[in-house]
């Protein structure tokens, strides 16, 4: 994809919809979820109807996203209660991406129908590994085999675009099986593929593991794991589009590409991250706080920065270099180019200036280059 | 003058000067808490624990950095009233500068030994320094409370150093006052009265000053022959200066000005000169008009042990450093600095230290009190250099030591030190000590179970982790103490270390050849460990004279992104790498080499096998 294509997203119209509800939580899950409380799911999409109904309306929405938790653990009427307010409040464009985050588990042939029926064409499966061992070991109940077949659903009951989430870097993985996974992702088929490295996020039961004792994710080893996918993905067909997302050409995540280009969107549910107005928000993260705020016809924001001046245009480098296509030139990208952080990363070619437009080259090293982005100073100042 | 009470001043007979010694934590200033309270000086509401430790610092620790001198009145159960001045003493061997001076102002010494720990290294050190000073030691035994007390063993270790019987030593709980009234008539009653010369011509000794912002230098003086008046032109006979006796008065303990200071007694005295260097502690206060012929014997001047480079990790600091070094000098005469340049850290300045303690204090209230951000290096004794042509000098920094081939020797300060520890421990001791190079002194018995063992050993080999060493190596139960003695010559390389090819001045260490291999590979590897993986490769590289003895990579680093960065969560995560980056702040570019600052101090924590 070309720059101009990515950062032509700065203008979809795009929203976020938080599901919290998941059949477990995993250890190393940091997001704002619940597990066993699913006596709450009708409640909680009454919320999300009124929170949409308390929101300001975009034009007709683009780009639809349902993550989670897990999105397809709840009853399919309840994702189209909301579908059906989303509608109301913004309008839905006719050619728009509604995407739902899924577990293969969930994914029946009968859902899957179920599912597609409502309106959603682009499912993103939280497949994790194709290797039993490491399944049980991040706490997943679907097997290998159960990923084939819930492609296979979705590709049946007519799901425009397929996505598959894999992690890498969890300690039983070995360099075999995470070879293994990826081959056998490809197999699958999908039209994109995300991989994420395990992460040990403050708070998690993966973080008191580590502090106890437990062997931490290896960097080195990690960055093997990404390069070898990295490789295999786009002599496969799927080039990378943003540090951890390779797609088929055409099958970019219309969402999250909205994000990187500094596109505004709304978000609801708890803990839902929105752009809008000039500011990034936030949404309460506990579930009964949020349903307590919205059941009481208030808005469950917890805090919001303005993002104006100097700090909407390190904003705009901050998001938009996560993106291969990178960002193309303006005040900051200058002002990198002359600081001293920014001309080490350079020489190191973690970063390169061609066609008018600053990239990331070497992707692994992208805090790197944020911190340095961070740091900028205003040239008005 | 109005205002101020024109008693007469105190006679002699009727005055008792002690200072407090004991080893580190055996309750000195709490027991000056409690004699502030038995006799009425403190109120219960203005009362709170270790008192006299005023300075923030010491109360964070919990420790003694300064003495403290305070003037109560007892009215003793022979029906007199007295003046007891008390000097609270610290007890941590950088400080015992502290003890010696206050000593000076004194006729006695009232020795504190925890009855769980019993005698300790401090305790044998302070108690030879009082009987050096000829004053009367009245030794006591303190935390009678605890239930690990064994008063009668802590008697016995005593009477072994001191002699005389273990019936006659008090013991007591500064913490429940158990005690406490019976050893205030024991110090009526045993510390000899002053016997300076009422009549005679004023000699006072300055022992101790401090700088007040608004009142300018404040002298603590004991007053020995004569008397001192408000108003009077006094002499200062090592400075030659004459001054006004602007206000005189004693602690009580804040400043309460009075008329007239009689011999014999302690107090405070301010003449208006606002600059410090020109009064001298240890220097004698004369009348202009009659003054005394001979001074009284004063101090050396505080020798520092150790130094080490500061610098602001800011350059435009320096300026900044260089006022609040001045600042803190001005109530610590023991501080000594000049400006010093490295190649890697800018300029900064050589500071010179009693101690790693003093150091570590110095450096806290640098960055504390002054908002500083400093990097220190590795401290550093000062050796001596011989050159061929027979001239002599003192080096402070490694990076001054020319190579081999130009000069003849170099010599290393060595100290006398030393160590009391139940005698099971004698062998893993001596064992450290002939690895720290030590030459083995004698060993007494203090005890059937305790020993007394003395060493001479290099400066350089005891001030930075040997006290841990020794702590680790006898469960705790050792103590040290040590004294400057003499230099002599040794077979000292410079090590240098190599970041990415390039000398780092301000890593350079004089060691001793036979342990440079050892130092340097412990350094190279340290060093990796505490570098962080930078964007290329770093090669570090330690070297004598331009041989490499030893080498370490700190590997690029491959991987540095929290992939996950779900649902638009942006502000959470520039706030994270926000604080990542302010962490990195506390880094310093040596070359193109990000450094953090525990890295200059390195050497001081090269683990031990
Ligand atoms: N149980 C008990 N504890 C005591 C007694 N005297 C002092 N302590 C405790 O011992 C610790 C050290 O007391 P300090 O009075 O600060 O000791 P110090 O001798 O002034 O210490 P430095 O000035 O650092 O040398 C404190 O925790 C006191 O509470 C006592 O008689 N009994
Ligand atoms: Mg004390």
């Amino acid at each position: 994809m070309t720059g101009l294509d990515v950062d032509a997203h700065v203008n979809t119209s795009s929203t976020y919809v938080h599901i919290p509800f998941c059949s477990a939580v995993f250890p190393y899950c940091d997001f704002a979820v619940v597990a066993g409380a699913d006596h709450l799911a009708d409640r909680y999409a009454n919320a999300v109807v009124a929170e949409i109904g308390m929101s300001e309306p975009l034009s007709p929405l683009e780009a639809i996203f349902f993550g989670g938790g897990t999105p397809s653990h709840v009853d399919p009427s309840l994702l189209a209660k909301i579908l059906k307010a989303l509608s109301d409040r913004h309008g839905i464009a006719g050619d728009a991406e509604i995407s739902l985050e899924a577990n293969p588990e969930d994914f029946t042939d009968v859902r899957a129908v179920e599912i597609q029926a409502i309106g959603f064409n682009r499912v993103s499966f939280g497949a994790q590994s194709f290797d039993g061992l490491v399944l049980s070991a991040l706490g997943r109940r679907h097997t290998g085999a159960e990923i084939g077949s819930s492609v296979e659903a979705a590709r049946s009951s007519g799901f425009a675009s397929i996505s598959l989430d894999l992690i890498f870097g969890t300690p039983e993985e070995t360099e075999e099986s995470w070879a293994r996974s990826i081959g056998l992702a490809i197999e699958a088929e999908p039209d994109h593929i995300s991989c994420y490295s395990l992460t040990v996020e403050p708070g998690t039961p993966l973080a008191r593991w580590v502090r106890e004792g437990a062997a931490a994710p290896d960097p080195d080893v990690q960055a093997d794991r990404y390069e070898f996918a990295d490789s295999r993905l786009s002599d496969a067909g799927y080039p990378r589009y943003e540090v951890t997302n390779w797609a088929r050409p055409g099958h970019e995540c219309r969402y999250n590409l909205t994000v990187w280009a500094q596109g505004e969107f709304e978000a609801y549910g708890n803990g839902a991250h929105r752009y809008r107005h000039g500011a990034r928000s936030r949404n309460v993260r506990r579930l009964d706080a949020y349903l307590d705020r919205v059941e009481v016809g208030e808005r469950p924001i917890a805090g919001s920065d303005l993002i104006a001046g100097w700090e909407h245009e390190i904003d705009r480098l901050f998001v938009g270099l996560r993106r291969s296509a990178g960002v193309r030139r303006g005040p900051g990208v200058d002002a990198f180019l002359r600081s001293s952080h920014g001309m080490r990363l350079l020489e190191a070619d973690v970063v390169e200036m061609s066609d008018d437009r600053l990239t990331v080259i070497r992707p692994l090293l992208t805090d790197e280059v944020h911190r340095a982005v961070l740091g900028l100073a205003d040239p008005g100042d | 003058m109005h205002g101020l009470p024109v008693c007469n001043v105190t006679h002699q007979t009727r005055i008792r000067n002690f200072s407090i010694i004991a080893h580190i934590d055996h309750g000195k200033s709490t027991l000056a808490d409690r004699l502030l309270e038995r006799t009425g000086t403190v109120s219960e509401r203005d009362m709170r624990e270790q008192l006299l430790d005023s300075m923030d610092l010491e109360r964070e620790r919990g420790i003694t950095i300064k003495a403290q001198t305070v003037r109560i009145e007892h009215r003793s159960t022979d029906g007199e009233t007295y003046v007891l001045n008390l000097i609270d003493t610290p007890g941590h061997v950088d400080f015992s500068y502290e003890v010696s001076r206050s000593l000076a102002a004194c006729e006695g010494a009232l020795l504190l030994t925890d009855a769980a720990q019993g005698v300790q290294a401090q305790t044998l050190a302070n108690a030879y320094m009082a009987v050096d000073a000829g004053l009367e030691v009245i030794p006591a035994i303190n935390k009678i409370d605890l239930p690990a007390a064994d008063p009668d063993k802590a008697a016995s270790e005593i009477v072994s150093i001191l002699g005389g019987s273990p019936d006659e030593i008090i013991r007591i709980s500064a913490k429940t006052g158990q005690g406490v009234d019976e050893l205030l008539d024991r110090l009526v009653k045993d510390v000899p009265a002053p016997k300076g010369d009422p009549d005679g011509p004023l000699r006072a000794l300055v022992f101790d000053s401090y700088f007040d912002a608004y009142r300018g230098v404040v002298c603590y003086i004991r007053v020995v022959d004569g008397q001192i008046n408000t108003g009077q032109k006094l002499r200062f006979m090592a400075t030659s200066e004459t001054h006004e006796a602007a206000e005189i008065g004693v602690m009580t303990p804040k400043a309460e000005p009075i008329q007239t200071l009689g011999s014999g007694e302690v107090g405070y005295l301010i003449t208006g000169v606002k600059e410090i260097d020109r009064i001298k502690v240890g220097d004698t206060v004369t009348t202009a008009a009659s003054p005394a012929v001979h001074p009284l014997p004063g101090y050396q001047e505080p020798k520092p042990m150790v130094f080490s480079g500061l610098f602001p990790t800011d350059g435009d600091d320096f300026e900044n450093l260089r006022e609040a070094l001045e600042k803190l000098r001005l109530n610590d005469a023991s501080l000594v600095f000049e400006p010093e340049t490295s190649r890697a850290l800018g300029s900064g300045f050589r500071c010179g230290f009693l101690g790693l303690l003093h150091m570590e204090i110095i450096r806290e209230r640098l960055e504390r009190e002054y908002d500083l951000d400093l990097v220190a290096t590795a401290p550093s004794v000062a050796y001596r250099v011989t050159m061929p042509d027979g001239t002599e000098f003192l080096i402070k920094s490694p990076q001054d030591l020319p190579d081999s081939a130009s000069r003849e020797s170099v010599s290393e300060p060595y100290v006398r030190a030393m160590i009391i520890t139940p005698v099971e421990f004698v062998g893993p001791i001596m064992e450290l000590v002939t690895k720290r190079r030590g030459v083995v002194g004698s060993m007494n018995y203090l005890t059937t179970e305790r020993v007394e063992l003395d060493y001479e050993l290099p400066l350089a080999e005891v001030v930075f982790d040997f006290f841990d060493q020794l702590k680790s190596r006898t469960k705790g139960y050792a103590s040290l103490d040590y004294e400057p003695a003499d230099y002599r010559e040794s077979d000292l390389v410079k090590v240098d270390i190599l970041l990415n090819g390039e000398p780092v001045d301000a890593f350079s260490s004089i060691v001793h050849r036979d342990k440079a291999q050892d130092y340097g590979k412990s350094m190279t590897s340290r060093l990796r460990a505490l570098i962080p993986r930078q964007l290329f490769d770093v090669p570090i590289q330690a070297a004598i004279g331009g041989r490499i003895i030893s080498r370490e990579t700190v590997k690029a680093k491959r991987k540095d992104v929290i992939a996950k960065c779900y649902g638009g969560d942006v502000s959470r995560k520039k706030k994270l790498l926000q604080r990542q980056k302010e962490g990195k702040k506390r880094m310093k570019m040596v070359g193109s080499v990000e450094v953090p600052q525990e890295a200059f101090v390195a050497a001081l924590k090269l683990d031990e096998d």
